[in-house]
């Protein structure tokens, strides 16, 4: 029989001295992103510079006001300019940015599972990786001609190198005991690869892809603006040239709202494919 | 203590063990042949031998750092041996898709698989049609108490309900000899107890023998038909020793007291090594 203790529940015996309670000295040290602030500043931002602008204190042609700079988007669209721009860089990103990531990932599986790829791949890659992409558009100019071509294949280059670091870590990454189980249960090699280290790397994977996205962006502005007639880096370089400001942070806004459509495609990625974590 | 422990070592081993594997007319053993095994110039196991029969339960304890581990990892086929060798002796059960199979310490759960999709894994690239498969996952499941959660990710579950799901992908491939390494050492002392009843089951009719690693004593001594037991690092065979009772008999409160005085003797054969290990793991 279990001898129950009774009355613990009860408040504490009064003693001679005062309750007082224990200080709470938890706080802080948890910041957490509000729903709502970071949409309010914004706007508040967007709605001081047009004020600014409005009431004269900024030169429009050094700032053009955010209506300027919409009403510029709008007249873009309307006359079909936006979209001959848009299609370009997006043919560009997309072909340089496919072929780059294929490559990555084949590359990076290589140097993940292979002893030779590795002690090869490994040292190209910490060489080749540093360079600045676009220093070797001339370059690529010479090989490939001055087509589509060196512009895509610079997209491909900055692509492949961080993909394919990107993909190494995250087979690395894989933690070795759910390559020993499977192991254990004799699962064939590609088997493993496929079930086991595929998905394991593919968090690293599509953290990757963040970075290369953005990279594939910031390289199609940069050879488009050395050498294009279309495309929104050659769009926004022009209307640098003709100082229609207005017109080149249309094409910056436009940049930058492709930008966020790619950041959440891969956000959507990332919730169906990694729902286990 | 001595006295004491000779005495067990004159028993004959139980024959409670030797269940329906013997009585199908297979027989495999599994031998540690004089394995020896170094990491670089650390020697971690030193020539121990013994043979794990069909059906039997042996326990391998030590003080840690003794090699429990690295000597299973030889004994399953993942690590490869300075010298000596595992074998095995006799045909496993026809019926077997993976005669040694591992239960992790860490449950080594693929964690964006399903408890069912786990349970298959081991049975993907092994053969049975998938017919055959959902039978076999049913039937592991089932027997794990795990029925109700076969949609459920491990990050879902408790670490008991995870090391059962551990060990229905191992009842799935219908293994001879179960190689068992710490299963219950990441878990609470409840769980512990629970997870000890399942074993005590899983294993009463013989149809699968086990090498059960542990620091646990009581674990050893309420499980195994025979304990090894290992020197600190390097490892070698310091005794073995049978349990002179069935698992069954164990359940018994009579039977309580003398696991207990065979806990206490064991520990007394470990404790000096113990403290060495420990001190040794300090230094290091």
């Amino acid at each position: 029989m279990l001898d129950r203790a009774h009355d613990q529940a009860g408040p504490a015996p009064a003693g001679k001295a005062e309750l007082r309670p224990v200080a709470f000295r938890g706080a802080g040290f948890s910041p957490k992103a509000g729903r709502h602030a970071g949409w309010i500043a914004l706007l508040l931002a967007i709605g001081l510079w047009q004020a600014a602008g409005s009431a004269g204190i900024v030169n429009p042609l050094f700032l053009p006001t955010p209506v300027a700079t919409l009403r510029a988007i709008w007249q873009l669209a309307v006359s079909g300019a936006l979209w001959q721009h848009l299609s370009y860089s997006v043919m560009r990103i997309v072909t340089g940015w496919i072929l780059g990531t294929v490559a990555g990932i084949i590359v990076g599986f290589g140097i993940g599972l292979s002893s030779l790829a590795r002690s090869v791949g490994i040292t190209f890659i910490s060489a080749l990786f540093p360079i600045p992409k676009i220093a070797l558009l001339p370059l690529l100019i010479l090989w490939l001609g001055i087509g589509e071509e060196p512009k895509i294949a610079t997209i491909a280059l900055g692509v492949f190198f961080s993909t394919a670091i990107s993909v190494y870590s995250g087979v690395d990454a894989v933690p070795r005991n759910l390559i020993r189980m499977a192991q254990s249960f004799n699962v064939p090699f590609h088997a493993i690869v496929r079930r086991v280290i595929w998905p394991g790397a593919l968090p690293s994977i599509l953290a990757g892809f963040r970075i290369t996205a953005s990279i594939a962006l910031l390289l199609v502005v940069s050879a488009e603006m050395i050498g294009a007639e279309y495309g929104i880096g050659a769009f926004v370089l022009q209307a640098g040239n003709l100082m229609q400001t207005d017109q080149l942070l249309a094409g910056v806004v436009v940049l930058s709202l492709f930008g966020l459509a790619v950041g959440r495609l891969i956000n959507w990625a990332e919730t169906r494919l990694l729902h286990w974590r | 203590m001595d006295c004491f422990v000779a005495s067990l070592l004159a028993m004959t081993p139980s024959k409670a063990g030797y269940g329906t594997s013997a009585a199908n007319g297979t027989h495999m053993d599994l031998i540690a042949d004089h394995i020896t095994h170094r990491f670089g110039a650390l020697e971690v196991l030193d020539d121990v031998s013994f043979t794990v029969g069909a059906g039997e339960v042996v326990a391998v304890v030590g003080p840690s750092g003794c090699g429990k581990s690295t000597l299973l990892s030889i004994l399953g086929g993942l690590l490869q041996p300075s010298a000596g060798a595992a074998e095995l002796r006799g045909a496993p059960p026809p019926e077997s898709l993976n005669p040694l199979t591992f239960v992790f310490q860490d449950f080594a759960l693929l964690p964006w698989c399903t408890v069912e999709e786990n349970v298959e894994f081991p049975l993907l690239d092994s053969g049975p049609t998938p017919g055959e498969r959902k039978t076999i996952v049913d039937d592991a499941l089932r027997r794990t108490g795990l029925s109700d959660f076969r949609g459920t990710l491990p990050k879902q579950l408790s670490g008991g309900m995870r090391q059962r799901v551990g060990i229905a992908r191992a009842l799935a491939v219908r293994p001879a000899i179960l190689l068992m390494d710490e299963p219950l050492s990441a878990l609470d002392s409840q769980t512990r107890e629970l997870l000890m009843e399942d074993f005590v089951r899983l294993l009463a009719d013989g149809s699968m023998g086990a090498v059960y690693v542990t620091h646990n004593l009581e674990e050893a001594v309420r499980l195994a038909d025979r304990i090894v037991v290992l020197s600190r690092r390097p490892g070698r065979v310091r005794e073995v020793v049978n349990i002179p009772l069935t698992r069954t008999e164990r359940g018994d409160i009579q039977a309580w007291e003398k696991l207990l005085a065979l806990q206490s003797e064991l520990w007394s054969l470990i404790r000096e090594e113990a403290i060495d290990a420990e001190r040794e793991v300090q230094h290091a």
